[in-house]
């Protein structure tokens, strides 16, 4: 009873965690307001989505200031950290959502079906997103996880008209509600062994100790539990049958959105948990994340190559995208060297870029392709797209080729980032394997620049971009071709990315 | 020693020979909506001034220096220390200069027959990235340049080609992206080895020439990088070899000899494509009695592709084979043999298209006219004038060589 009496909940630093205030409160908003009140004119649920997160982009600036100038450190009693890793992959998600609710507010509306709910759920989404990536514990990264995965299941589920979406969402739900069990498995697991779920204190605890054999067992079954939950979220091979199907049967905005926020949340959250709590067991891991790497980059070049369904094909394109960034996790396995934090810097670049190219991507094909009732979004729909469309085939054709790699484009400032981390380490056979499959998945984005640029297209309706979608596409080609011409924009951002809030 | 020159010229004509094109390629590409009447002369004007710097840069080059001239330096990105830095040496002087002359005559020369806005947009691009290959002294610089040039072959194949040329752009543009992706992980590598020595990261030429040092297997890897991504881009064995200096320079000479010689033939093979719409040779027959004088510069440039005496062709294979000869003998046999077949098969198939007497079909075929004669007008007098008179290009290239070779040697002793 006494300790009861004189239990003190944690110190909460209200400002550190205001992007997520801004972010809740807008989806309360969104919510509440928007059910209670008529329908509100055009374009004022997305506007409502776009003001919240270019908000919490604006506060997670400041705090990117702070931290430059303070340093890193822990919040809520050690639950939540801030840092340059955090925030960073935090702007990449608010700016998912900016984009994503431009484009959605188009296809929506196109289809009669405009409401709050779906931009409420990109919010509530981005709050899962960024609980996950700064978190420090593992069970308020669960916390993050499930509610990032919940509004991405109703996500996929939304076009209520269309049942390629509800068997999406379904087939999400499960295979998702499976993975949430297994990385929870494993954190149990873990926690069994070590006597915490805190990160930094995961690593305390695991240097500390002699290593029983038993218990060892127990802690690989367990980390690699954690690994296999986590390779379901980001796609990684032999875990990825469900990407394919659910990016095709989900609306197409949604899928641009699982693809960015839905990825960089799982891989930044990977990364700091791998680098922060099991870096004495990185031999062991290590070897692991190799072999996926490795199975990933194949599987998504070249299953990809057989596609005919457009977004399919950009669903295997993201999975080859996440075997890039596993090699420069990989790279962060090597403790021994000297360049080990060249990995993590190299991966919060990427998904950065990443983020931004897959969501321009993705609002081209919106506007274009057109889902059909069976969720048929074929690459017919591109042919010709250039001749009748030069600018609209020159916006795909410069996402195209910075998916692919080619410099000057903030793709290629990626993948060099990624390749130089494993080089740097020593990782020789895994940079040239990625770089071979580069040039495999090279031949999906060439098949579809063909049949923009060199076929001939049904002189048919003209494809329309409407306003909000224009706006989205323009930022996303800005920021493609800004960082490719000058890439010591993001390069600066990079100087303090490996210092990670661990006290 | 490869040591960067003391001459720096207050006006950026390296950058100018990579910039110009470049912007000539964007002028065309906004001129083919409003005013496509001035696109021809926009390309025109954009590809002659970049000739005329070529020529230019020709005439000031310091004959007799070994290292870079006209050396320009800006950094670009600073955390990776890449930079924009550019030189010429006596290596690579007349490959530029080449490159200037060939573009303004090819789109002279050429008719695209359809979209000629996005065909010379294309071109002038390919002219930027070729320029700018040539004239990189940063590994980062030159990679990008080097991948830059896929995106306008592609398209150019694609779009103007004959059969198949979609199935040949994008076979060209896969094979060399694959050879490239070798080559970046070779850059990289470098790069991180070169570390060790220098103490900070850079992917500077001269740098990295200057202070580093690699171990033999490490070499011999890197070396395997680089050639995988040049040996697919250029159909040619690899003739590794003790370096000679005789030879290096005979092979520099042949480098800038085949591209005249080779350009000149397709050219001409073109010119034959207009007027019969066949490429096959057991289509055309008696070429010669219809229209001699383009058999005449067909015979001019196909001796020249042989290796006759008195005409360009034969000054480097000359240089290669008898410097080779006191290195590698029997390799230099089988370079013979090579050569000897080139001539066989070059003469087998004109006199199949040239002599005889031509039936119906090619009795029609035309002769050359003003603009085509001016055109091979150029390739001929370069041809004869290089071939004759060799001196001028070998003071220029020479120097270069040497040093190389020097300073090769240093590093493997």
């Amino acid at each position: 009873m006494n300790d009861l009496a004189a239990f003190v909940g944690p110190k909460i630093e209200w400002f550190s965690i205001s992007p997520l205030l801004a972010l809740l409160a807008g989806a309360l908003i969104l919510l509440l307001v928007g059910s209670l009140t008529n329908e509100w004119p055009k374009y004022w649920y997305s506007l409502t989505a776009v003001f919240t997160s270019a908000l919490a982009i604006g506060l997670l600036i400041s705090l990117w200031i702070n931290v430059s100038n303070d340093g890193a450190k822990l919040l809520i009693g050690g639950s939540l950290t801030l840092d340059h890793f955090a925030i960073l992959g935090s702007i990449a998600i608010c700016a998912s959502v900016v984009l994503v609710s431009l484009i959605s507010s188009d296809y929506l509306t196109r289809s009669g079906s405009d409401a709050p709910e779906i931009y409420a759920l990109y919010l509530t989404a981005a709050i899962g997103a960024v609980v996950m990536i700064s978190a420090n514990d593992l069970i308020v990264l669960f916390l993050g996880l499930e509610t990032l995965s919940l509004s991405l299941y109703l996500l996929a589920a939304s076009n209520r008209q269309q049942s390629a979406s509800q068997e999406a969402g379904l087939k999400y739900f499960i295979l998702g509600g499976f993975a949430s069990a297994f990385f929870l498995y494993g954190v149990a697991l873990t926690y069994g062994v070590s006597g915490t779920t805190r990160l930094n204190d995961l690593n305390t605890a695991l240097t500390s100790y002699i290593a029983v054999p038993r218990n060892d067992a127990i802690l690989l079954i367990g980390i690699g539990l954690i690994l296999v939950g986590f390779a379901f979220k980001v796609s990684l091979a032999p875990f990825q049958m469900w990407t394919p199907d659910v990016y095709q049967g989900a609306p197409t905005p949604v899928t641009a959105f699982m693809a960015s926020v839905g990825k960089v949340a799982a891989l930044v959250s990977l990364m700091r948990v791998f680098v922060v709590a099991f870096p004495s067991r990185s031999d062991d891991w290590g070897v692991v994340v190799l072999v996926l790497a490795i199975l990933t980059l194949i599987v998504g070049s070249v299953v990809a190559i057989v596609q005919t369904n457009i977004k399919r094909m950009l669903a295997y394109s993201s999975i080859s995208h996440a075997g890039f960034i596993l090699v420069g996790l990989e790279a962060a396995s090597h403790r021994d060297s000297a360049n080990v934090g060249d990995g993590l810097v190299a991966v919060g670049v990427y998904v950065v870029l990443y983020a931004a190219l897959v969501v321009g991507t993705f609002a081209v094909v919106t506007v274009v392709a057109r889902d059909a009732s069976d969720g048929a979004t074929s690459l017919d729909a591109f042919k010709g797209l250039a001749k009748n469309q030069p600018a609209l085939g020159l916006v795909m054709t410069v996402f195209l080729l910075a998916q692919a790699g080619m410099p000057l484009t903030s793709g290629f400032v990626a993948k060099f980032g990624v390749i130089k981390s494993a080089v740097a380490v020593g990782s020789y056979q895994l940079a040239v394997v990625a770089m071979v499959c580069a040039v495999i998945a090279a031949f999906v984005y060439l098949r579809i620049m063909v049949s923009m640029w060199l076929s001939d297209g049904d002189a048919g309706e003209k494809v329309v971009v409407p306003t909000l979608s224009r706006v989205a596409i323009g930022l996303a080609v800005a920021v493609t071709l800004l960082v490719g011409f000058l890439p010591s924009l993001a390069l600066d951002l990079t100087s303090n990315l490996a210092q990670l809030a661990v006290k | 020693m490869i040591a960067a020159s003391s001459e720096v010229l207050k006006f950026p004509i390296l950058s100018a020979l990579i910039v110009l094109p470049l912007v000539g390629a964007i002028v065309v590409a906004l001129l083919g909506k409003s005013r496509p009447e001035w696109v021809k002369l926009a390309a025109l004007v954009s590809s002659v001034t970049t000739g005329a710097l070529s020529l230019w840069l020709l005439g000031a080059f310091k004959s007799g220096e070994a290292g870079f001239q006209f050396v320009s330096q800006h950094l670009w990105i600073s955390q990776w220390g890449i930079s924009w830095h550019l030189g010429v040496d006596g290596i690579s002087l007349f490959l530029v200069v080449l490159t200037g002359i060939l573009f303004p005559l090819v789109i002279v020369g050429i008719d695209p027959h359809h979209n000629e806005t996005s065909y010379l947009a294309w071109m002038l691009l390919l002219q930027a990235g070729v320029m700018g290959s040539f004239l990189a002294l940063d590994l980062f610089l030159f990679f990008v340049m080097f991948e830059i040039v896929l995106v306008p072959m592609y398209f150019l194949i694609g779009g103007w080609g004959y059969d198949q040329r979609v199935y040949a752009a994008t076979k060209f543009f896969l094979y060399t992206m694959a050879g490239s992706a070798f080559m970046l992980v070779g850059i990289i590598a470098t790069v991180a080895l070169a570390q060790r020595d220098l103490g900070v990261v850079t992917f500077d030429v001269v740098k990295i020439a200057e202070g580093a040092s690699f171990s033999t297997n490490a070499a011999r890897w890197l070396f395997v990088s680089f050639a995988i991504a040049f040996a697919v881009k250029v159909p040619l064995f690899p003739f590794h070899t003790k370096k000679k200096k005789k030879a290096v320079t005979g092979a520099v000479i042949q480098m800038v000899n085949h591209g005249v010689s080779t350009g000149a033939l397709f050219l001409l093979v073109g010119m034959i494509y207009e007027r019969r719409h066949t490429r096959e040779i057991a289509e055309l027959r008696g070429i010669q009695h219809v229209a001699p004088i383009f058999a005449g510069v067909f015979t001019v440039v196909m001796l020249s592709s042989v290796g006759l005496p008195g005409l360009n062709g034969f000054v480097g294979e000359f240089l290669i084979l008898i410097g080779s000869f006191e290195a590698a003998r029997w390799w230099t046999v089988v370079a013979t043999v090579g050569v000897v077949l080139a001539a066989l098969y070059l003469l087998w198939a004109y006199q199949r298209v040239f002599h005889g007497e031509p039936d119906e079909a090619n009795s029609s075929f035309k002769e050359i006219n003003a603009k085509e004669g001016m055109l091979m007008a150029v390739f001929v007098a370069v041809i004869l004038v290089t071939g004759i008179y060799p001196k001028p290009m070998l003071e220029r290239i020479e120097p270069s060589v040497n040093s190389f070779i020097e300073h090769v040697e240093g590093q493997t002793k």
